[in-house]
């Protein structure tokens, strides 16, 4: 059972959730709602009035293949970003976990990444692919691959891919390491004298009780990807070339700001908010159980 | 053939010397129990038996093979942990088939192996099951079925019984020791517990500070310890172990102005020479005629008696009685010459008589 202080009266407490609640409010449920009653409504072209269109705005976003292209472009820009941030993290945590020389060192620069900010992450990115300037990106085109994000939406693709993925992978390290860390010495030992080597090991042993922890960030990933990389994705390229890289949430962005349709890009963002309920359900859901299967 | 050699086994973590040269010849079949305090490198010797740690100097061999240099797998052993370290994810059959299965059994091999094990050990009801859905003596019977389908040449036993409760580990100490009657397999064991050493071994190898201090049967441990820390630690109660000094030609000691007689042994050793004499709770004998102790505890545990006596500042003396002897303010004691021990009071190993 937990400790649990009781406060006397009722002023006190209400007083002390105050903050948050305020905060709550102002910057999430407002404009949450605000949001759901632009969908709702249309602007005329010089932003003078405005009239309820009922869902119709969901309607156009639903008939509109721009839109259905930005669906389908977010789902592998988040299956990319979270194949790669996790491979790498479970591959980057399993030689952590051994025991040698300066590990506190290297685990300390693996963890570092996290603390970058998006933009800056984006452009240390941009720098090291840009086709001219950029160390791997002119290494690319000298020996005769052609190399230019900002031309091949491919190649932009895998680039706001690596760049989002890049910050995640440290989030990843950290708990694919506590996870390997938990698992007990004596179950490795057993496997090594039951003669479980290298990646049987691991495939046998090891990954089945890292499960819980893998299901958790894949989740985690999942609406990182989705959500909350518009800053990398932006900072990259812009969504382009063209609309290569447009996310989703880019979109909400370039169309409710940039092209002043607050219609569609609100309805757009309720989409999305129904999108980040649903996977947040699903996260306590793998949250609550406790049990190992 | 040997079922187990080892030869100047040292192992050192950093400065550290933990193992500080061990020798030892286990027969083909023979369960050994290493016992000693906790630090003593039981556990260490262990490990390096079983491959998890590699020595500093000296070989192992197991069964004529030199295995000092082989991964775990390649060595032949089965190990039995303290914590069971069974497979969480897995049914108790995969645990137990897990080992074969890598070895590349066949499935019907396989199969009637662990069905043979788990009859053995009454696990047959409970292959389904998961690790956590057994209690205690259940997990640690299938940590036993996962070492025994193996069919290994040498069983290594860490404190295996050490989480289980009193009653549950006085029945598997049982069973661990027909088992291994039984299948007639090598085995080290080790223990913190005194009285599984005593149960379990057809010898022991007492530990302290990573040298060996003692190897020999229970018996022999119990009734001529080889020194004061082995007198001390086999035997519960432990021994009183009393400061004197030689006299009388080395036919008697002096304890702080008593006199003890030794009987018909003799010292040949200078009179005046400091020895320690040790005699068991057991063996002290209410004597009349004897010295006086003040009486200071007296704990009645149901079947005997125990009196700890003693003067404030001087050694103290614990008498073992039958239920319902007179206890008083004191007692008095005399020591039977042919239950006395002594050891030398600067070495502390043991004196035998000329």
């Amino acid at each position: 059972m937990e400790r649990r202080t009781l406060f006397p009266g009722r002023l006190l407490p209400a007083l002390l959730i105050l903050p948050q609640l305020v905060l709550t409010f102002v910057f999430f449920l407002w404009p949450a709602l605000q949001a759901i009653k632009s969908s709702l409504e249309r602007e005329d072209a010089f932003g003078t009035s405005t009239e309820f269109v009922g869902l119709e705005n969901f309607a156009d976003l639903f008939n509109d293949p721009l839109y259905l292209a930005a669906i389908g472009r977010t789902a592998v820009f988040c299956a990319g970003v979270t194949a790669v941030s996790i491979g790498v993290a479970l591959l980057l945590a399993v030689l952590a976990d051994t025991e040698i020389r300066g590990r506190a060192f290297y685990r300390t620069m693996l963890i570092w990444p996290y603390a970058v900010a998006p933009a800056m992450s984006a452009v240390l990115w941009v720098l090291m692919f840009h086709p001219q300037i950029g160390l791997v990106g002119a290494f690319l085109n000298r020996i005769g691959i052609g190399w230019d994000y900002k031309l091949d939406g491919t190649q932009a693709m895998l680039l706001v891919i690596l760049a989002a993925a890049w910050k995640q992978i440290s989030y990843n390290f950290i708990f694919f390491l506590a996870g390997l860390q938990a698992i007990p010495k004596t179950i490795i030992e057993a496997a090594r004298i039951d003669g479980a080597r290298g990646f049987r090991r691991f495939r046998t042993i090891i990954l089945p009780l890292l499960m819980p922890t893998v299901y958790f960030l894949l989740v985690v990933d999942l609406v990182y990807a989705a959500f909350d990389t518009f800053a990398t994705v932006y900072a990259v390229n812009g969504g382009g070339p063209g609309q290569s890289t447009q996310t989703l949430v880019l979109k909400v962005y370039l169309d409710g700001i940039v092209n002043a349709n607050i219609g569609s890009s609100s309805a757009q963002s309720v989409v999305l908010m129904v999108g980040v309920i649903v996977l947040c359900a699903i996260q306590f859901r793998f949250l609550g159980r406790k049990a190992v299967t | 053939m040997a079922g187990l050699r080892l030869e100047g086994l040292r192992k050192s973590f950093g400065q550290n010397e933990i193992l500080k040269g061990v020798d030892l010849t286990l027969a083909d079949g023979e369960m050994l129990v290493i016992v000693g305090a906790s630090g003593c490198g039981k556990s260490t010797l262990l490990r390096l038996v079983a491959g998890l740690e590699t020595p500093t100097a000296g070989r192992i061999l197991i069964d004529g093979r030199d295995v000092t240099r082989l991964d775990p797998s390649e060595r032949d052993i089965a190990m039995v942990f303290q914590n069971y370290a069974l497979y969480p994810h897995m049914s108790v059959f995969e645990n137990m088939a897990y080992g074969l299965k890598i070895r590349g059994l066949p499935k019907a091999g396989i199969r009637a192996k662990v069905d043979a094990a788990s009859a053995l050990l009454g696990l047959d009801a409970l292959l389904d099951r998961k690790p956590r859905q057994l209690s205690g003596g259940q997990r640690q019977r299938v940590a036993m079925g996962r070492a025994i389908v193996r069919d290994p040449k040498l069983f290594l036993f860490d404190e295996p019984l050490s989480n289980l409760d009193a009653k549950l580990r006085v029945q598997m100490r049982g069973e661990i020791r027909r088992l291994q009657r039984r299948l007639k397999v090598t085995s080290l064991y080790v223990t913190h517990d005194q009285v599984e050493a005593m149960t379990l071994g057809d010898r022991l190898l007492v530990m302290h500070q990573g040298v060996p201090v003692q190897l020999a049967t229970p018996t022999e441990v119990f009734e001529r310890p080889a020194d004061t820390y082995v007198a001390g630690f086999i035997g519960s109660p432990a021994m009183n172990l009393l400061p004197g000094t030689l006299g009388r030609n080395g036919t008697a000691v002096s304890l702080e102005g008593t006199e003890v007689g030794l009987g018909t042994r003799r010292y040949a050793l200078p009179d005046g020479h400091g020895v320690i004499l040790g005699i068991r709770p057991e063996h002290v004998a209410l004597d009349p005629s004897g010295r006086e102790w003040p009486v200071e505890v007296v704990e009645l545990l149901g079947s005997e008696t125990l009196i700890h006596a003693g003067r404030t500042g001087a050694a103290t003396l614990t008498l073992r009685l039958a239920n319902g002897a007179p206890v008083g303010e004191a007692v008095r004691v005399s020591f039977p010459p042919e239950h006395l021990h002594l050891f030398d009071r600067a070495t502390g190993l043991r004196l035998d008589p000329a």
